[in-house]
C-alpha cells in the first residue's frame, strides 16, 4: 500500500495525521488520544524547565518516548527568525541530533498569522545547518513555492488560523499550492472537526496537522479516533478520484428501462 | 559565591568552581531531558562535566513540553 505511504525527507509513515501534544487535561489524555489518532510524527513546543518545583514529575518525553513518536519540535511563540533558529538549535541538542523540525515565525500575537518574511530568512539558515524543516506558512502559493525552492522538506500552509476551528476556507489557494508542489503539502492549523480534515485530504494534500481540533474536543479521544479515519476516507476519496460534478443535471442511478407500468 | 541567571531569574550559590553537571545536581535536574545554553551558547551533554561555570553566566535550562 505504498500510494498511502507519506514519505518526508526519506523517511516513510503509514499515517498521513500528524497531531500536536498541547492543550489535553492530562498526559495519560494526550497519550490516548494520540495513540487513537494512529499519529507518527508528533509536535512538542521547547520552553524552558522548571526549576525547583516539581522535580519528580513525569516528562513528556517520559510519556511518549521518542522511541515510538517521531518528534518535531516546533518554534510556537516564535516572532524573529533568530529565536525560531535559537529553539531548534536547542531542540536539536534535546532530542540527541535530531534534524525533522517544524518552523512557524509568528508575525501577530492576536490572530497567530506567520510572518513569511521572517520564516523564509530562518528556513535558509535551518537548512543551511543540516535540520530538515516542515514550515508552516499562510496559503499564500508564491510564498509556498519560495519555500520548497529554498529546500523545505514539506509545505504546510493554514487551513484557517491555529486554534480558530474555522475549517478550509480558502480551497483554491490550497489547490495551487498542491498543485504546484514536488515536496508534501500538509494543511497546518485551522481543521476544526473530521470533514475539514476529509476536505483537505480530498483536495489532494498529502497530510494534516492539528492540535485543538482533537484537544479541545469534547471527548478528544473519540475525536482523534474520527480524524485518523477522516484523513484515511479523505485520501482514499483523492486517489479514487471523485465522479465529476454535472450542475443542474440529474443522472439516475437505477435502470430508466423495466419499470412496471 | 557566584551569581547565575538562570531562565531569567537571579540566583546565588556558595559554590565556586561549578560545572554545568554541578548545577544540574544541585537544581535536582539529573536524568532529565535538557538542553543547556550558556550565554547564548549551547553546551553539549558531553561536556557538562567539564564546562565550568562563571559568575554572572546566563543559562537557559530547556525541555520538550505539550505543543502543537
Amino acid at each position: 500500500m505504498t500510494m498511502h505511504q507519506l514519505k518526508i525527507a526519506e523517511q516513510t509513515y503509514h499515517s498521513r495525521l500528524l497531531v500536536g501534544t498541547g492543550k489535553y487535561k492530562d498526559f495519560a489524555q494526550t497519550k490516548a488520544a494520540i495513540d487513537a489518532s494512529g499519529a507518527q510524527i508528533v509536535t512538542v513546543a521547547i520552553r524552558r524547565t522548571n526549576i525547583g518545583q516539581n522535580a519528580g514529575e513525569p516528562s513528556l518525553l517520559e510519556v511518549l518516548p521518542p522511541s515510538e513518536y517521531t518528534y518535531l519540535p516546533n518554534t510556537a511563540g516564535c516572532y524573529s527568525a533568530d529565536e525560531a533558529v535559537r529553539t531548534l538549535r536547542l531542540a536539536r541538542e534535546l532530542l540527541d541530533g535530531h534534524k525533522l523540525v517544524k518552523l512557524e515565525v509568528l508575525g501577530d500575537p492576536h490572530t497567530l498569522y506567520p510572518n513569511v518574511v521572517e520564516t523564509i530568512d530562518a528556513a535558509k539558515t535551518l537548512i543551511q545547518d543540516g535540520f530538515d524543516v516542515m514550515v508552516y506558512t499562510s496559503d499564500d502559493p508564491i510564498i509556498a513555492k519560495q519555500l520548497e525552492d529554498i529546500g523545505c522538506c514539506a509545505i504546510m500552509p493554514l487551513a484557517s488560523l491555529i486554534g480558530s476551528g474555522m475549517g478550509i476556507l480558502n480551497p483554491w489557494n490550497l489547490q495551487i499550492i498542491i498543485d504546484n508542489a514536488k515536496v508534501p503539502v500538509l494543511v497546518d492549523a485551522g481543521v476544526g472537526t473530521a470533514s475539514d480534515a476529509a476536505i483537505a485530504m480530498e483536495l489532494g494534500c498529502d497530510g494534516i496537522l492539528m492540535n485543538t481540533a482533537i484537544a479541545g474536543a469534547k471527548d478528544p479521544i473519540l475525536m482523534a479516533s474520527a480524524m485518523k479515519k477522516a484523513v484515511e476516507a479523505g485520501r482514499e476519496a483523492f486517489l479514487a478520484g471523485r465522479m465529476p460534478k454535472k450542475h443542474y443535471s440529474a443522472s439516475p442511478s437505477s435502470p430508466t428501462t423495466g419499470l412496471i407500468t | 559565591m557566584m551569581v547565575l541567571y538562570i531562565n531569567g531569574n537571579q540566583r546565588q550559590f556558595e559554590q565556586v568552581n561549578m560545572s554545568v553537571a554541578n548545577l544540574i545536581q544541585l537544581l535536582g535536574l539529573e536524568g532529565k531531558r535538557l538542553a543547556i545554553e550558556r550565554n547564548g551558547e549551547i553546551v553539549p551533554r558531553g561536556l557538562f562535566t567539564e564546562t565550568t561555570l562563571a559568575s554572572e553566566d546566563k543559562l537557559e535550562i530547556v525541555g520538550a513540553v505539550g505543543g502543537g
